[in-house]
């Protein structure tokens, strides 16, 4: 990935955490005084949708939104999700990809066919997975939400350059102090997960 | 220090560094977050507004009496908001007044993609467009000045990526505005016919000398190209990554539009293109001054959003790489299943929408979280076109059945073998414009039987408050309207409240209230799943020895209702909210909570 441009798509199902660390990784970069931009998706979607949230980082960027072939980290809270998403990754791209499975209705009611073995046939292909079972790690933290965090938690240990402080204060200005310490657990527990 | 808002919350933060006095809006994304914002902030009266109309009137009222004020709505929200826009623009205003309006091109959260634009031109009312959030601040800001200088309502009009795209703003302090003067002036604020038609000769030389106004609102990236692009919003954005090397003249006033600009603009580049959402806006004006060579829809579609990759596929036929599988994979990116929003597990709605479907009923529906009760496995709405239409549509339906009816001679069979028509409604919709259809029914001896569902707040929005919840915007205790006292105020006899969750007897007094021949109204009231304070406690589970796999279950349509691999039934854990719904679907008494003991209850 080019230095001075780094383009996350993160997607996940409704009610995952997928805006907060979509803002983490805004805060991030307001810190390096780098320009951001972060698209959000509202509304409909979330009850249980597909949720695509793009965040861009970069000199001066100009569309908040990553489109096709433009991500350099699909960040995937679900193992099927990450596959939905290939098409905004670059090749040589990194998936970094919870290997949860969460049923979407279309296929619990018999509609449609969840395919088996996302993560290993998605490796294989021209770019980079990295795949865990994130839920199990956020589980021993204290908490299944901190699934979002422990991901954060691999991606700051895959992307160069953005030093170990930086992302932890980020953690404790958009983490509620309440909830920080179990986090913080989930944070450092992604970074060991990734090594 | 730079702070990363989202569009929404800048507008909000322009709005009060302006020194706003009164925000009135109605709940609707992607506009949601500005009015939420203000009434986080100090010295600014906020309040949900029934709907739209209201929301403009109060903050016409306010600015006439010389406060600054602002109403915030979604696109759709304008056509409800529209009576009082068109008018108010001949009265002018004394304090500064500002519509934020929010499109959402590629109807991420809309029922239709229509373009706000038009408003501006055919009520002759400045409209402003940001492109990020910055721009979002100065323009709000802005905008109140701009507002009181030309004696103008002025439109902020924002597009869903605008909304809801985080970009740094440098953010100020509040700007404390004294009140204007309020002189009572019967020519300006009384609109009769004679005033009015001053007013309108009033309006046309504002818009010539707004013209000039919307020259100091251009931007000139890269003067001398071969190549120009004329754009605005959230395209400007598209724009230059797609043609980093193009003379661009970005808009930022977009009714009236900027003629002198566009001419010079237009005389110094070889080949003009207009990239701009939805309709062709810009295009058509850039022709009507006689400049034929410009192109835009030619390339560009007016369907949906656009997007870097559909303007570099449309203008350059290029297709962006991108990542892809090992052949030996065997999947390709299509093989995702779909995911479609869904109603949430411990849904009060999910009851009503079982219901309907197994009593095949024809449903006429509105706009909120229920409306996802059209889509499988309920499949129980046939109609769903507007705020607060549900009840207005089924009495038209059984109005044109009865006359279909008489004219034939039919008697009292269903011509259509439909065994009656419901209008289902949310509380916070109902408020909004289903009582108005409601009076209607009684005054029009209609017999229809609306069904509301009361789930104590606004819920597809992200929980606002409204009129019935009994709090304000601010959380603080207001009165709140009493849905069954209202609807017998209006003359329905038949008023019932029943737990959506009761199935037996909520489908008996389904079928009782649709046999009546006369108005009834039944009040489906349980709270949203998702509200603080809602607590099932822990989840159920299935017995897999007494599961028979008979699927009943299943046709809740719970997303924690999970098929095993045996055909078993089990319970997802991390979805189930307890609600225990599911319960009473079992014949074998399968479901339950586990006790202390071990067993299901």
């Amino acid at each position: 990935m080019k230095q001075d441009e780094l383009n996350i798509l993160i997607i996940g199902v409704g009610g995952q955490g997928t805006l907060l660390a979509s803002r983490f990784l805004g805060d991030v970069a307001l810190r390096l005084g780098r320009d951001v931009k972060v698209s959000e998706v509202h509304g409909m979607s979330q009850r249980g949708g597909s949720v695509e949230t793009c965040v861009r980082i970069g000199e001066n960027v100009a569309s908040p939104i990553i489109d096709r072939g433009m991500a350099d980290v699909v960040l995937s809270f679900e193992s099927v999700e990450a596959l939905r998403a290939l098409e905004y990754l670059k090749p040589g791209g990194t998936v970094i990809m919870n290997t949860q499975e969460i049923l979407p209705m279309p296929v619990i009611s018999g509609a449609a066919v969840y395919p088996d073995n996302v993560p290993e046939r998605l490796s294989g292909g021209n770019f980079r997975v990295i795949a865990l079972d994130a839920l199990s790690i956020a589980e021993k933290c204290g908490s299944a939400k901190c699934v979002n965090v422990v991901l954060l938690g691999i991606l700051s240990a895959v992307i160069p350059g953005i030093a170990p402080d930086v992302w932890r204060q980020s953690l404790e200005s958009v983490v509620p102090a309440k909830l920080l310490e179990t986090n913080r657990r989930a944070f450092e527990e992604g970074i060991k997960a990734a090594e | 220090m730079k702070e990363l808002l989202l569009g929404n919350e800048a507008v909000a933060r322009g709005a009060w560094e302006a020194g706003v006095h009164v925000v009135s809006s109605y709940p609707g994304t992607p506009s949601t977050e500005i009015t939420e914002t203000l009434a986080k902030l100090s010295s600014v009266y906020c309040e949900w507004s029934p709907n739209e109309k209201v929301s403009a009137e109060v903050a016409i009222g306010a600015a006439i009496g010389g406060g600054r004020a602002m109403c915030c709505m979604k696109h759709v929200g304008l056509n409800v908001a529209a009576d009082p826009l068109f008018t108010a623009s001949y009265a002018g205003v004394n304090g500064g007044l500002v519509f934020a309006v929010a499109d959402d091109p590629g109807l991420f959260s809309s029922q239709n993609d229509q373009d706000s634009r038009f408003y501006a031109l055919s009520a002759h009312v400045p409209m402003l467009e940001p492109s990020d959030s910055a721009e979002c601040h100065e323009f709000a800001k802005k905008a109140f000045e701009l507002s009181e200088k030309y004696d103008t309502p002025v439109i902020l009009r924002l597009t869903t990526r605008v909304s809801h795209s985080r970009s740094p703003v440098e953010v100020g302090e509040r700007n404390v505005v004294p009140k204007k003067p309020y002189k009572k002036d019967i020519q300006k604020y009384v609109m009769m016919p004679g005033m009015a038609k001053k007013r309108q000769a009033i309006v046309k030389e504002r818009d010539r000398v707004m013209t000039g106004e919307a020259d100091a609102w251009v931007k000139l990236d890269n003067p001398g190209r071969k190549l120009g692009v004329i754009t605005s919003g959230i395209c400007y954005q598209y724009v230059r990554e797609v043609f980093p090397d193009a003379s661009v003249l970005k808009l930022g006033m977009i009714y009236p539009l900027p003629e002198r600009s566009i001419k010079e603009f237009a005389a110094s580049v070889e080949e003009l293109i207009v990239v701009e959402e939805l309709e062709p806006y810009i295009e058509n004006y850039v022709r009507q001054l006689g400049i034929a060579y410009v192109e835009g829809k030619k390339y560009f579609t007016p369907l949906g959003e656009l997007g870097t990759e559909k303007i570099r596929q449309s203008y350059y036929g290029t297709k962006t790489p991108v990542a892809e599988l090992s052949e030996g994979s065997g999947l390709k990116p299509e093989d995702a299943p779909m995911r479609p929003p869904t109603m949430c597990p411990g849904c009060p709605h999910r009851g009503v929408f079982y219901t309907l479907s197994q009593l095949k009923l024809r449903v006429t529906g509105d706009i909120g979280c229920y409306t996802l009760g059209a889509a499988a496995p309920y499949k129980a709405m046939d109609a769903c076109i507007c705020m607060g239409a549900s009840i207005g549509m089924s009495h038209g339906m059984e109005k044109a059945e009865s006359v279909a009816r008489a004219e034939a001679g039919a008697g009292d069979n269903d011509s259509d073998g439909i065994r009656g028509t419901v209008a289902v409604i949310g509380d916070s919709t109902f408020i909004h414009s289903g009582i108005t259809g409601l009076v209607n029914i009684v005054y029009n001896k209609g017999a229809s039987t609306v069904i509301i569902l009361d789930n104590s707040i606004t819920g597809m929005t992200g929980h606002q408050q409204n009129p019935t919840t009994g709090k304000t915007i601010r959380m603080e205790d207001t009165y709140p309207v009493d849905l069954t006292l209202l609807c017998k105020a209006v003359g329905v006899n038949r008023v019932r409240v029943e737990d959506p969750f009761d199935l037996k007897k909520f489908k008996a007094a389904v079928l009782e209230e649709i046999d009546a021949n006369e108005p009834s109204v039944i009040i489906a009231r349980r709270p949203c799943v998702l509200l603080k304070g809602v607590n099932y406690g822990k989840p159920v589970e299935i017995d897999g020895d007494k599961c028979r796999k008979c699927g009943a279950c299943m046709r809740l349509g719970c997303p924690a209702i999970l098929k095993t691999e045996d055909g078993r039934m089990k319970i997802d854990r991390s979805l189930c909210t307890g609600c225990e719904f599911c319960v009473q679907m079992c014949g074998f008494g399968a479901i339950g909570k586990k006790t202390e003991g071990g067993d299901n209850k």
